[in-house]
This record gives C-alpha cells, structure tokens and sequence, in this order.
C-alpha cells in the first residue's frame, strides 16, 4: 500500500532534497550523516525518533518597567497561573522566541516542521487566545501529537483552550449557541470543501450543538465542562454522514458527544484525502495533478485510513516515494519566511548564545523571528483561521511570499546576515563567512568552493557561466580563470599561515561576503 | 547621515540590500527634498576600463628612445624596432603594433598617453593592488569605500532615499560585463548597479527575463525573476534609454568576438540614449602575462597582442559610435590596470607583477599628447627592477574630477584624502 517506492541514486542531491523539505534549511553534518544510512533508514529516523520536548520557555522579559516578582529570570515562567496587563504580553513575546529558537535548534527530525504544519491547519493566533499559558499549552498539544494519531489530535484539539478561546468553543451554550468550532472543524480542519465533502449548513449547526458546554477556567488555566450549558437533545446529521444522530447525554457524560462526533467525520474518506493533499502540498508542490492524485494522494490516503489516521506511515510512504525524489521536484517550492531565515541560521550554523545567556539567546531568537514577520509569516498568528495563503491560495500558492515588497526584504535580510548581522549588548550574530567556507573539502580552489557552496545551498544548479561570473568577477577580482586561481589560493592558504596579515585577511573576508551575498541574493536561493 | 535617521525616514518604503549589497530594488520614487545642486560638469560621463591581472606598460607604450636598453631588458619578448607603431609627432615612443587604432586615435589628437603611474611603495599582489586602484588607498591603508563612490556620495546626497528624483532619475553609476566594483562602494552601500551580463541587458530590453527551464522549479523561478525585475526600479529607465537608441555604429565587431566591445557598446546606447549616469565601468582580464605573453615565432602576436588588440579596436569602435550618435563631447575614458609588469622578461616568455605603468585617456574632450617621460632604468639591471612612478594614480583621478567633473578642489581632497596634482590631459 503507498505511492510507488523510489528505488535510484542516494547521493547529496536526494539527501538535501529531503532534509530540505522535512526541516529547515540543510546542515552540511546532516548531509554527511545520511549519506552513510539508506533512504529508509533515513527517513525513519527523522520521522520515528522522539527526542525530548524542548524545555519550557524561560523568564528573559525583565525590564526597566517590569519585573516578575514570582518567576526569577531565566526560570520556566509555564508553571505560573498568575497573569497581568505587565507579564501576558511579555510572556506571549517569549514563548514565540522559544518557538522560533526550537526550530533553529531543532534536531535531525521532521517534528518542528510538522508543528508548524499543525500550526497552519489548527490555526490560532496569540493576538486573540490572549493567554501566554494558553498559546505555550496548544503548541505543546501540537508538538506531543505532531507525529501520533490524526483523529486523536482533533479530539484533543477541539477542548484545547486556546481553540476554544480563538474559534468561540468557549461561549458555545444551548441557549446561544457559537457555530465558529462546528463549521471550521469540516470546512477547515477534517473534511474540507473539496468536491468530495457535502457537509451541509444542517451539520455545522448540529455539531455546534455537540460541542456546548465547554469554558474556560481562568484559575487553573484549563478547559472545563458545564453541563448546564450543553445542549442534551439529539443532533440529527444530513445525508453526508448517512443521517446519523448523536443522542444527546446527560451531565459530565456528555462530552462522550465529541468523541462520537470526531467518529463520525473520521467515517467519511474525504478526511483522509483532505489531509493527504495538504500534507503533500506542505512537503512536495502546490500543484496536485490528476496523475498526481492518482498515484500519490489515493494510495496515501488509503493508508492513512487503513491506519486509522496514524500519520508517520503516510509520511513514511510519502518520503520513501519514487514521487517525492523524482527529480522535476527539487527546487520546485518557494521557501516559506521560515525556510529562509530559520533555514539560513542552520545551514550556515549561525551561533546563537546559549541557555545560561537566556536573555541575548531569546533576544536574537526574536530579532531572527521578527525578520520572517516582515516577510509575512509571524509564527502564533497566521493571517486568519485558514492558515497562510501560501498553502491554500489558487492558483499562486508559494509563490505569494515573494512580492515587491519582500523580495527586497529577503535580500536585505540574507545581505544583513552576510555583512554584520545583528548585534545586542556587544554579542552578535550572523554568517562567519571564512569559518563556513572553510568547512568545504578544498576552500583553496576557487572552482572547487564555488560549486560545493551551490551544492550545499542552492536545490537548483546554476550554469557554469554563473559559476565562472563569481569565481572571476569576486574571488578573482576580474582576473581570468584557470590560470589566475593560484592567486584566490595563495590568498587563502596565507589565511591560514599567516591569520595576522590584515590586508590579506580583509581581502579573503571581503571576496567571501561579496560572494555570499551574490549568492544568496540570486533568485535560485529562494528555491527549496 | 547616520543609519537611524536613514530608517527613520524611510518607513515604511520598502529598503533594499541596505550594507554592500548588490541589489538595488525598489525604492519608491522619493520626494524631491533636495533639488540637484551639481555644476555645469553634471552631464559628462566618465568610462573606467580595468584592465584586470596587470597590463604589461612596457610592451604597449614603447620607449624607441631607450630601445636598446628596452631590447637588452627583454630579448626574448621585446617588439622589433621596426615593428612598433610611430606616434605622430613623436620620436621616442611608440605602441605595441596590435594598436593601430589607438594610434590613429592619437594621431586625432583624442589619446593621452600618461607615463608612470602609480604609487609609492607599490604592492605586487593582484588583490590588494587592485584595492588600492578602486579605493584609492595609500598603500598600507585599508579603505571600505571606493574612490567612485566617495565622489558619488558627495555628489548625490541623501542616497539612496531622495533617489530616483527628477534631478536624477538614472542611476548614479553602471558596472556591465561583473558585478559592481569596490570603486562604486559608498559610505554604506554601493553607489551602482550591474548589468553583470550583457545578455540580460538586451533580454530586459527585449522584456524577456533569463529563461528558466521548463519545469516545476523553472516556472517557479521565472516568476522571482519577473519579481526581481519589477522591483528594481531603474530597470524601466535603462529599457527606456536603450530603447531610443536603434542604430549604433556598424563598425562594432560581431557579438561574443570582442567582450569588451560589446559592453562598450551597451555603454555608448546608454549614454545616447540620455541616462544621466556619471560612471561606466567595464572591464577586462587576462593581462597576467606570466609566461608565453608572445608567439616565440613572432613576437608582435601571442596573447598580449591580442589583448591590446581587443582593447584597441574595442575603445576605437566606441569613440566612433559616440560621434556616431553625437554625444562625443560628453564621454571621456580612461584605462587603468592594478599594476605594470617588471622591467625584464622572464624566462617563460613572460612577465612578472610589476609597479608604474602608463595609462590612456580618450574621447573628443582629451587633450592629446604624452604626459610624462618614457621610463629610464639603471644600466645594470636585476630582475627585481621595476618603472618608477612619475605620478600618482590619485592625480589622475584629481584630474578628472576637477578637469572634467569641474570638482571643487575641496571636494577632491575630501575624496581623495589630499590634494593631488592636475594633469592637463583634459582640453580648456
């Protein structure tokens, strides 16, 4: 069962690709890594490994207006349920930093990428939960079933309190209900508005009927049920789901209703093939063809069912897929703002400070974080309930990250990274260009460094007139190729011997920055 | 102006590559806060040719004066007697045959020839030698800008943000055939932009963007193209400019034959085609002569020879489409190379890096005539012996700016560091 297995070559080229898509950005260590282990072996590492979640978000919001007096600097601030005008705001600020910083730091799986895939399609947005707690408490919900069971997720979801604060699950009763949950669980999070999803406006008032009695308790900062709010009767279902009823219960047994409702939807296979061509727009291309559809999403979906919703076989089968590593799909994505700036950080191995220097580390994490903001994507708050255009929109799709606003933006931000990158208290960060190039096997050789940092950074070659540009016109400053690399190799090697000599220092440093920021400023770059 | 007040007052205007970057996209048209305050030197144009890996001075501006000696210092590569071509008026020097053109450009009276130039202490490494020429830097100093960009810098203030305006709508200088030069780093980024291929330019006037291939990732990558090109805002002005040139000269050799001739060509279209942009840069590599710079069997052919050819036919053809398309008078060129080449051949049929060696300044506005001596070396020579500098490169920059820009002397100084010495190379 699956899309047809990919049996070719196991080189640098595949093993990119999938880091690429599965993470964010390639480390060179990765690659080398997975060179030495099939593809299978590959893949299941970074889909079956269960690293230890991060550890909770710290205090690093002290400031000249605010001090915690209950959570000490540097101090897990998640078991606090005291909450203010003074601490929500600056705790909302740092749990997006811890967020942005756990995917920088994230280990070789996929489970960062899928939290925010979850992210993207059980949205919330920090603007609107309004409770630190509550936004910390959804991602570690989204982080614990990133890789578990679909169907257990959206149980799990539908009573989480940041949902019910941001789609009004809340303020559903029997006497008023909130239909909000009810419509956005099919329309957005289970069956879809594809051609094969009837649900009709009868099934989103019937399931809002479900789904009353939840509040939110902001003593203990958890949901809660009152079953004088929820609605006892019967709710009648329309044809699409064969008419069923879900009789109503009766005190704290009703919230059983949710789970039979959750049965319910899972019964129809447009579920299944909903979420399989979501993912596959995540992970491969926008574009889901009638070939495509056949031979990839069908058969996924199928094991996604016979799995019971369980989501590592579908991946599985996803990234072990003749499709997924049929050549006409590397570079074929548009990096989202995260792929470029968390990506860059990674593949570059930007240093940040560490955890004993918390409030310089969340600093630089929020700086990085505000970069991908401004180029329209600022993780906790999607633009709206339906998640980033990007994965959604016909017939743009990715191609709506890159505008005349952000494409400037972008180069602006990998040329900043290149040049002096971003400084607080006298720390900085950014691309150590001569560090990075020495990484390289044969840095001395202009030819050689040239196409290993295409190799390493692009997913698309480049022509060799490209390549030939950059070696003559930076790293040789106009001299001719060929017979002129000696002096780009005198250069360099002189670096090494002699690190004291400024003039050549500064010469080899300034190539290498002009070079990089050609590199990363090329169109190419914004390719994953 | 400082860093903070150039965000400040640029929100929320999308900014560019902000530090050293080479991309120049999409600064909104900007008030006109400060209206052009240049002098009447504000329509010339000014052409740099770098001559890239250190032309061999010696083996292009002969010195028939001296020629035994010059015969003595290199047997094995120097250019017969007979062979090197006369320059009118004058006995003691002469060119490399494989010019010419340049020849008859001097005979015109539109080629200065000016002797020895350089700097004190020279440094015989490409790179750094090469900063030294683009920064304008003493030579044990290092310098982040260029000298280009200094002069721009003063010139144009409050660039980028007040830029394009009606003063100037073009950008301030163009780099074709590389990418931008250090010579065109401003205080904070690079004064220019890059035509770095000349095939994009003539597929951004044919409004063709590089094609991608047909695929997933092509057509994805066209789009950014598409994007990259609409976002860069003097892509309209240079299409217009290109556009209202339809004939050029036809004395241009065939496309792919001669490189530098066709970015001297795009470079000519551009001019006639009314950008108000003050520098052009072009350039050319493959004068590190180190061995086999001639033909053993006939030392007028060989590798150098065909460089200097190229360069003569290519600045030839140039100053004749200029007249062609009648905007002469507003062009003046010059060509400079990071080094000279040492006195005596080597044993390869070559040369090593070197120190002073000449440079040509052209166009209608030129003073013809040679500035300076033919160079003079001890009779007993060694194989470290280099040509003595006469004159400084900065001078000549001097020069230029304050001759042909009509730079206040105070501007010059403070682009240059000191106060250089005028070279009357620039007719008035």
């Amino acid at each position: 069962m699956g899309p047809a297995r990919y049996k070719g070559k196991w080189e640098a080229v595949q093993v990119s690709h999938l880091l690429r898509r599965t993470g964010f950005g390639v480390r060179m260590e990765d690659v080398a890594y997975f060179l030495g282990r099939s593809p299978k072996k590959a893949v299941r590492e970074l889909i079956l490994t269960d690293y230890p979640l991060p550890a909770p978000p710290v205090n690093n919001y002290n400031d000249d207006k605010y001090t915690d007096a209950e959570i000490a600097p540097g101090s897990d601030w998640t078991v606090s349920l005291k909450y203010d005008g003074m601490n929500n705001g600056r705790r909302k600020n740092s749990f997006k930093s811890w967020w942005f910083g756990s995917m920088i730091g994230q280990d070789r799986s996929i489970r960062e990428k899928m939290v925010l895939f979850w992210h993207n399609h059980f949205v919330t947005e920090t603007n609107t939960v309004d409770n630190a707690l509550f936004c910390y408490k959804y991602n570690v919900l989204l982080r614990q079933h990133a890789l578990g069971n679909f169907k257990e997720l959206v149980k799990a979801m539908t009573t989480e309190p940041a949902m019910l604060r941001y789609l009004n699950g809340y303020a559903n009763t029997k006497k008023a209900p909130d239909e909000n949950y009810g419509r956005e669980l099919q329309e957005l999070f289970t069956v879809g508005k594809g051609q094969g999803s009837q649900y009709s406006e009868q099934d989103v008032k019937a399931a809002a009927r479900v789904l009353t009695g939840y509040t939110l308790n902001y003593k203990t900062y958890t949901a809660s049920f009152d079953p004088k709010r929820h609605d006892e009767g019967d709710k009648q279902f329309s044809a699409y789901y064969d008419n069923h009823v879900i009789k109503g219960l009766k005190g704290v047994e009703a919230t059983g209703e949710v789970d039979q409702l959750v049965e319910m939807i899972f019964s129809r296979e447009e579920v299944s093939h909903f979420i399989c061509r979501k993912l596959y727009r995540w992970f491969v291309y926008h574009d889901i063809d009638k070939t495509t559809e056949k031979n990839v999403i069908q058969p996924l979906a199928a094991l996604f069912r016979k799995k019971d919703y369980s989501i590592r076989p579908v991946l599985e089968a996803l990234f072990l897929s003749r499709h997924f590593f049929d050549a006409a799909n590397y570079g074929c994505m548009i990096k989202s703002p995260v792929d470029l700036s968390v990506g860059l950080c990674r593949e570059f191995g930007v240093v940040f400070p560490g955890a004993a220097e918390y409030a310089d580390q969340y600093g630089f994490w929020e700086q990085v974080r505000n970069q991908a903001a401004a180029l329209q994507q600022n993780i906790g708050d999607p633009p709206n309930v339906a998640g980033w255009q990007a994965y959604y929109q016909e017939p743009e799709y990715d191609k709506l990250w890159i505008s005349s606003d952000t494409l400037p933006r972008r180069n602006q931000f990998t040329d900043r990274m290149v040049n002096n990158g971003f400084a607080r208290n006298g720390k900085k960060i950014g691309i150590d260009v001569v560090a990075f190039a020495a990484r390289f096997p044969h840095p001395e050789d202009p030819d050689q460094l040239i196409a290993d940092l295409v190799t390493a950074l692009f997913s698309v070659p480049l022509t060799a007139e490209e390549l030939q540009l950059m070696k003559t016109s930076i790293l040789l400053s106009g001299l001719v190729g060929k017979a002129s690399d000696h002096y780009w190799t005198n250069a360099w090697q002189n670096l090494q011997q002699k690190p004291d000599d400024s003039a050549n220092r500064n010469a080899v440093t300034n190539k290498l920055k002009a070079l990089f920021r050609h590199l990363l400023d090329k169109p190419e770059y914004q390719l994953m | 102006m400082k860093r903070r007040d150039f965000f400040k007052n640029t929100i929320p205007i999308v900014l560019p590559a902000l530090v050293n970057g080479f991309s120049l996209r999409a600064w909104a048209s900007a008030p006109l806060l400060f209206p052009p305050t240049r002098g009447p030197g504000e329509d010339r144009v000014l052409v740099l040719i770098q001559l890239s890996g250190g032309n061999d001075g010696l083996n292009t501006v002969i010195p028939l004066e001296y020629y035994a000696a010059y015969q003595k210092a290199r047997p094995n590569i120097a250019i017969p007697e007979e062979k090197v071509l006369r320059l009118e008026g004058l006995e003691g020097t002469g060119l490399h045959p494989a010019m010419p053109e340049m020849q008859q450009l001097f005979g015109e009276g539109k080629l200065a020839i000016l002797q020895g130039i350089g700097y004190p202490q020279p440094n015989f490494s490409h790179f750094r030698a090469t900063d030294i020429w683009l920064t304008g830097a003493d030579a044990g100093q290092i310098i982040p800008t260029g000298w280009a960009g200094r002069y721009l810098d003063l010139s144009y203030p409050r660039w980028p943000q007040d830029y394009p305006n009606p003063g100037m709508p073009d950008p301030l200088a163009i780099q074709i055939g590389s990418l931008v030069s250090p010579a065109l780093q401003g205080p904070t980024l690079t004064m220019g932009m890059a035509i770095s291929n000349p095939n994009s330019f003539y597929e951004l006037i044919a409004d063709k963007s590089a094609t991608a291939s047909n695929t997933r990732a092509g057509e994805q990558l066209s789009y950014i193209r598409e994007m990259a090109i609409k976002t860069d805002q003097y892509a309209g002005v240079i299409k217009r400019a290109a556009q209202r040139v339809t004939r050029q000269s036809d004395k241009y050799p065939a496309t792919g034959k001669n490189p530098l001739a066709d970015q001297l060509k795009i470079v000519a279209r551009l001019i006639a085609g009314g950008l108000k942009t003050r520098f052009y840069l072009v350039n050319m590599g493959g004068f590190d002569t180190h061995a086999k710079q001639v033909e053993t069997a006939d030392v007028t052919t060989g590798n150098h020879a065909k460089l200097l050819a190229r360069l003569s036919e290519a600045i030839h053809v140039f100053q004749d489409d200029l007249a062609f398309l009648q905007v002469d008078n507003k062009v003046v060129g010059m060509t400079f190379s990071e080094f000279g080449r040492r006195i005596q051949s080597n044993a390869s049929g070559g040369t090593d890096h070197g120190a002073a060696a000449p440079v040509f300044v052209f166009g209608t506005a030129v003073q013809g005539g040679v500035i300076g001596t033919n160079p003079v070396w001890p009779d007993k020579l060694t194989v470290n012996d280099n040509i003595s500098m006469q004159y400084d490169f900065r001078a000549v920059y001097n020069s230029l700016l304050e001759k042909w820009f009509l730079a206040a002397p105070s501007e010059t100084v403070s682009v240059l560091q000191k106060d250089y010495a005028i070279l009357p190379f620039i007719k008035g």
